[in-house]
């Protein structure tokens, strides 16, 4: 299958895999640090095992920078 | 109000901007910001501001210079050892532009005093170096219905996003601080200064859009970049109907202070990914 990950499209060897997999899949250290859009819909983090990607799906995963440097 | 011959002559390359002119100048000079953390990210900010001749700017900090802020807090130099950061910022503020007026505001952001805060600017800019400020920020600025910029640094990466009444806030995208132990600190991870710099004069760069009402606002999209690949994305968000400050049914009605380590930040592999 293929996600667009991020606005890169990107060839997965698994035919149908969970959002919690993928992050797994795509060495995500910190998953539950991460909020996830599925077709620009947010996936709230209890539903990460759940949610099953298709083909094509539009996955972005958005990490949260909290420096500032005061 | 009208311009001076002097105003005229020092804003002359914004005055001649289509998109600006006098009356976009005149929209600056009588605009104020409120800027949170005259730190990294402030620094660039406030000099920006003051320089483009925003009439009032605010500043809030109650930290004091230290010798390592200097590689990348610009506003504050090696003369100001020690002193207090709105004090620092506020001299070369003045000295930058005898048109600005500075409110300094020598304490942290604290629930207590934040809305009283923001409710005296058009545009706030979040400046601030942890998660628990941030959420503040954004939860005060909910609440208070003004416009404010979100912006993060941590190594080579830069992360904002703008909120204006409507659109999609910082807790519709992160829900919650991060669980601790996620994240190591700030200074063991290190921020390139220049980062600081990028980021800062994008937060600013919106801040004098929103006054002027030019452009199109970082609204509904979060722009991150990464100074290594020195590549940007901007990815669209929408508002999400659960958040839980501005989704359908709040459950975040009154402000709290949040309980964090200073400067967190995400460990993760694949930094534009
Ligand atoms: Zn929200």
């Amino acid at each position: 299958m293929k996600l667009l990950i991020n606005g890169k499209t990107e060839p997965l060897k698994q035919t149908c895999i969970s959002v919690s997999e993928l992050l797994q899949v795509k060495n995500v250290e910190h998953p539950e640090a991460v909020s996830v859009q599925v077709n620009k819909e947010f996936v709230s983090r209890t539903d990460f095992d759940s949610t099953l990607l298709n083909d094509n799906d539009e996955v972005d995963f958005l990490y949260f920078m909290g420096g500032g440097t005061y | 109000m009208g311009l001076s011959e002097s105003q005229t002559e020092r804003y002359s390359r914004h005055i001649i901007l289509k998109d600006i002119g006098v009356e976009g100048q005149e929209k600056l000079l009588n605009g104020k910001v409120l800027i949170i953390g005259t730190g990294g990210l402030g620094s660039p900010a406030a000099l920006y501001l003051a320089a483009a001749g925003v009439g009032t700017i605010g500043l809030v900090d109650g930290d004091t210079v230290d010798l390592s802020n200097l590689q990348r807090q610009i506003i504050h130099f090696t003369p100001d050892l020690e002193r207090p950061k709105v004090e620092s910022a506020a001299e070369k503020i003045n000295q930058i532009n005898p048109d600005v007026t500075v409110n300094s505001h020598n304490k942290f952001a604290k629930a207590e005093n934040i809305l009283g805060l923001v409710m005296e600017y058009d545009f706030v800019i979040d400046g601030t170096d942890n998660f628990p400020a941030k959420f503040l920020i954004n939860d005060a600025c909910v609440m208070a219905e003004k416009p404010y910029s979100h912006g993060g640094i941590l190594k080579f990466d830069g992360q904002t996003l703008t909120y204006k009444p409507g659109s999609a806030c910082l807790r519709c995208v992160f829900e919650d601080l991060p669980p601790k132990n996620t994240v190591p600190t700030c200074s063991q991870a290190g921020v390139l200064g220049a980062v600081a710099g990028m980021l800062g004069t994008i937060q600013t760069a919106e801040a004098i859009k929103y006054i002027t009402g030019v452009g199109n606002l970082l609204e509904n999209r979060m722009l991150t970049f990464n100074a290594l690949a020195m590549e940007f994305m901007t990815i669209n968000i929408k508002r999400n109907s659960g958040c839980p400050v501005c989704g359908t049914t709040p459950v975040i009605t009154e402000l709290q202070d949040y309980e964090q380590p200073v400067c967190d930040l995400i460990q993760k592999k694949n930094p534009m990914e």
